[in-house]
């Protein structure tokens, strides 16, 4: 059985329209968070305190929202699980915690009040409680994590191919990353921790994509030298078109079983993965190669020996 | 033709055993994460200023006293912050007997000026004060631990917590009851004998009246419960500031019944204990000695004769109380008070719902893969699902073997690695068909695609396993537990997806006449 046989796609004409077409992409997200003050960020990076509670039966959030009214009112109730039985509230941080009020205090209110109200049986909980310090830790680290990680990406992109490859492949990974950033602030997901995770995770995904087109790419310019870039990268692409359609779709399938079945806390991770695939299979076709070949040397279609051996380089 | 494929066989069958025998049996040897078993993640900060202080007040009493004993009276005597102190008033033909009396004392500790009239500033010096916090830091760290251990907890994790030197994180699995967990680590379990001067009375006024309303240098005043048994007001005492007895005195601690056959906590000295406490009260007999447990007044007993025993007794405690404060003392006093900066619970039913779902999810996610290969590579399909499945065998043999801990983070871990060999396997078979539309034998084919392609893999997950390498840098408890699978998964699927795929494929070729052109994929 074969998905394609012999594809032959011109992709690399529809280059342009692809770098337009994510730019408007990344700009409209860019202005949607900045317009929201900020990316989404989830207690994990803002501090505040998150609880889960699982409820005996099927709780309706306006009953708790209502409960909660008096107490904090700047409560986020939002209903979740299979079931409907689970509830999420979120807080944001309090005022005076660490110079000597007490962290868990909101929680305290909170699950004092929802018992008072007699909305349901409380079967079991969870809750995040993070002050602004280990906050502030988290969002350093995080920056400083994904900052070294790419720059490690690149350093052995650099390494390993020429410099307009080398930046085709990291613009396809930023690009990855902030359509990511986007999808998340536009479906309303926190920035936690193991969405931070899922997004290297995506930059590693995209960049591992991009080097597949790219290597194809290296092996054939050393069969033919004489062809023009955009040719040989058209050809590179439609060879490998077929792996990166069933590697992308089942890979998809598998992270959709997670987003499915893989309960809360992994929702928000395998939203980030879903979309980061998606993108990531995009960009390899569209943005890398389109920015390796528009970094390229000029006249187009010109390869000479010296790029040529530079490339087996 | 292939004459290795024996010993290839051999080594596979090998890893495969070793990784199956490394996570037998997984309820056992595969270690949850506080996310999937449920229990009680905390970080907290050691104010360690406050040990700081404690040392800079030690000091300044020490210097203070040592000029009395020489006969030299100083006007004033006051901790400045929480490393310095200033003592003032130094009568001018005193002051070389009183610098040197400074030097024998603290000399060690902290640097001294002069700041004219007879006054002087201690300071005690950067690398000492550096030093005291590590100490306060570590000496919680043990008392914490000790603290921990004593309430039974199985695999509690007691560790340091980033890099400002004063957080210590506490895991606590299978521990549900988060306040009376923080009690007992929080619980100072400061332990302190002194001599009372005065009191107890009703008020402080009243108390300090003699003294016109100001504590003399070397007493201070203590809130504390009344000395007759069950009354409930407070009363106040005035005690000495420097202490007969301290929690360092101590030997052992444990639950114990007073004579009205009420709750208590019995605690014993030391040697040293017990010699400083007998002569205490030899010398002060029919005095009130102050029990004081962190700054309050547990009891104030007379003293009727010298006691050269070393038993001694805190009473009006509830059992419970009585059982946490044995426990706390028998720990240790903590040096500094305890700031809680993060605290993460999970419930237990939630813990399992997680790895129901987890588990769910993978399986989910494997079956569908493996659908998809079979129905597309046909019987080379089966050769992927080998190689996948091995590479998750191996992956959590080697997570069981490290003692690496499984979390949620780490099932979308497994997942991703589904991915990887998905991938791999994909990239190795369309090459090969590629090859074989070109008139390969079949032999020829798979040489050329795992040849090719090698390479190819080797890029992708090295740029992959830099990611996973900088987020283990960065992560704590859960990311941590991704990170790992995922960078471990990438280095078995190079194994699983290259080297046994390969040996499958020569396998079968080894069983069909030399010339075969047609291979099922």
């Amino acid at each position: 059985m074969r998905i394609l046989s012999n594809p032959n796609f011109n992709f690399i004409r529809w280059r342009w329209h692809a770098v337009v077409l994510s730019l408007a992409v990344i700009a409209t997200g860019a202005a949607t968070i900045y317009q929201r003050g900020g990316l989404p960020l989830g207690v994990d990076f803002s501090g505040g305190t998150l609880i889960l509670l699982k409820f005996e039966q099927p709780t309706g959030e306006e009953a708790v929202r209502q409960a909660l009214a008096p107490v904090a009112s700047e409560a986020v109730v939002q209903q979740s699980g299979t079931e409907g039985n689970e509830i999420m509230v979120r807080l944001p941080v309090e005022a005076g915690v660490e110079q000597g009020a007490k962290l868990e205090e909101a929680a305290i209110r909170v699950m004092d009040a929802i018992t008072a109200a007699n909305v349901g049986t409380i079967v079991d909980s969870s809750k995040d409680i993070v002050g602004p310090v280990i906050g502030e830790d988290l969002k350093r680290k995080g920056i400083l994590a994904t900052v070294t990680a790419l720059g490690g990406i690149l350093v052995y992109i650099g390494l390993r191919f020429r410099f307009s490859f080398a930046a085709g492949a990291i613009v396809a990974t930023f690009h990855d990353i902030l359509v990511t950033l986007a999808m998340l602030t536009w479906f309303g997901y926190d920035i936690s921790l193991n969405v931070v995770a899922a997004i290297l995770t995506i930059a590693g995904y995209s960049v591992n994509d991009t080097i597949v087109v790219f290597d194809r790419v290296r092996e054939n310019q050393r069969h033919v030298r004489r062809e023009p870039l955009e040719q040989v990268v058209n050809r590179s692409v439609n060879q490998t078109l077929a792996r990166t359609i069933i590697t992308a779709g089942t890979t998809f399938l598998a992270v959709f079983a997670l987003y499915l079945y893989g309960g809360e806390v992994l929702r928000g991770m395998a939203f980030t993965l879903l979309v980061g695939i998606v993108t990531g299979t995009y960009s390899t076709v569209f943005i890398a190669a389109a920015i390796a070949i528009i970094l390229s040397p000029r006249p187009p279609g010109q390869v000479t020996q010296a790029q040529a051996r530079a490339a087996r380089a | 033709m292939y004459k290795n494929l024996r010993w290839k066989i051999l080594i596979i069958v090998a890893v495969a055993t070793l990784a199956v025998w490394a996570f037998m049996p997984p309820s056992e040897r595969v270690k949850l994460g506080l996310d999937l078993k449920g229990g009680i993640h905390l970080v907290l900060k050691v104010e360690t200023q406050e040990a700081l202080m404690a040392e800079t007040e030690t000091a300044r009493e020490q210097v203070r006293e040592a000029a009395r004993t020489a006969g030299i009276t100083v006007a004033t005597a006051r901790t400045t912050g929480p490393t310095e102190f200033e003592i003032g008033g130094v009568p001018a033909a005193s002051e070389a007997q009183f610098r040197q009396l400074a030097e024998q004392q603290v000399g060690g500790s902290f640097d001294r000026e002069s700041i004219g009239d007879g006054a002087y500033r201690f300071r005690m010096r950067v690398n000492i004060a550096a030093n005291r916090r590590d100490e306060a830091v570590r000496q919680a760290h043990i008392t914490i631990e000790k603290r921990v251990n004593e309430l039974g907890v199985s695999e509690p994790i007691v560790a340091p917590y980033g890099t400002t030197g004063d957080r210590i994180v506490v895991q606590l699995p299978g521990v549900y009851d988060v306040n009376h967990a923080k009690s007992i680590i929080r619980k100072t379990a400061r332990l302190e004998i002194k001599l009372v001067e005065g009191g107890p009375a009703a008020d402080e006024p009243s108390l300090l009246a003699k003294y016109n309303g100001q504590a003399p240098d070397d007493m201070e005043v203590v809130p504390g419960v009344s000395p007759t048994p069950g009354d409930l007001a407070r009363s106040f005492y005035l005690v000495k500031r420097t202490a007969v007895i301290v929690g360092t005195d101590l030997r052992t601690a444990r639950e114990s019944v007073d004579e009205f056959n009420q709750p208590a906590v019995a605690f014993t000295l030391n040697r040293d204990g017990v010699t400083k406490f007998s002569k205490a009260t030899g010398e002060n007999v029919g005095r009130l000695l102050a029990i004081i447990l962190d700054d309050v007044v547990v009891s104030a007993p007379s003293i009727r004769e010298r006691i050269p025993s070393a038993e001694a007794r805190i009473t009006g405690v509830s059992r419970p109380e009585a059982a946490d404060l044995s426990l706390v003392l028998r720990s240790g006093a903590l040096p500094a008070s305890l700031t809680w900066l993060e605290q993460r619970e999970v419930g237990p039913s939630l813990g399992r719902d997680s790895v129901a779902a987890g588990i769910t999810a993978a399986l989910g996610g494997l079956g569908f893969v493996v659908l998809f290969m079979l129905g597309y590579y046909r019987l080379a399909g089966i050769n992927a699902f080998v190689s996948i499945g091995l590479n998750l065998v191996i992956l959590l043999g080697f997570m069981a073997y490290i003692g690496a801990v499984m979390t949620l983070p780490g099932v979308a871990g497994f997942i991703l690695t589904i991915g990887m060999g998905v991938d791999s396997n994909v990239l190795i078979f369309e090459r090969i068909r590629e090859e074989l539309g070109t008139n390969k034998g079949a032999r020829q084919a798979i040489g050329a695609g795992f040849d090719r392609v090698f390479r190819t893999i080797v890029d992708t997950h090295v740029a992959s396993l830099i990611a996973a390498a900088f987020l283990f840098q960065f992560g704590t408890g859960p990311i941590r537990g991704f990170a790992t699978t995922l960078f471990f998964g990438l280095v078995s699927n190079v194994f699983t997806a290259v080297f046994v795929s390969r040996t499958l494929f020569e396998f079968i070729l080894s069983r069909k006449p030399a010339g075969a052109v047609r291979l099922s994929i």
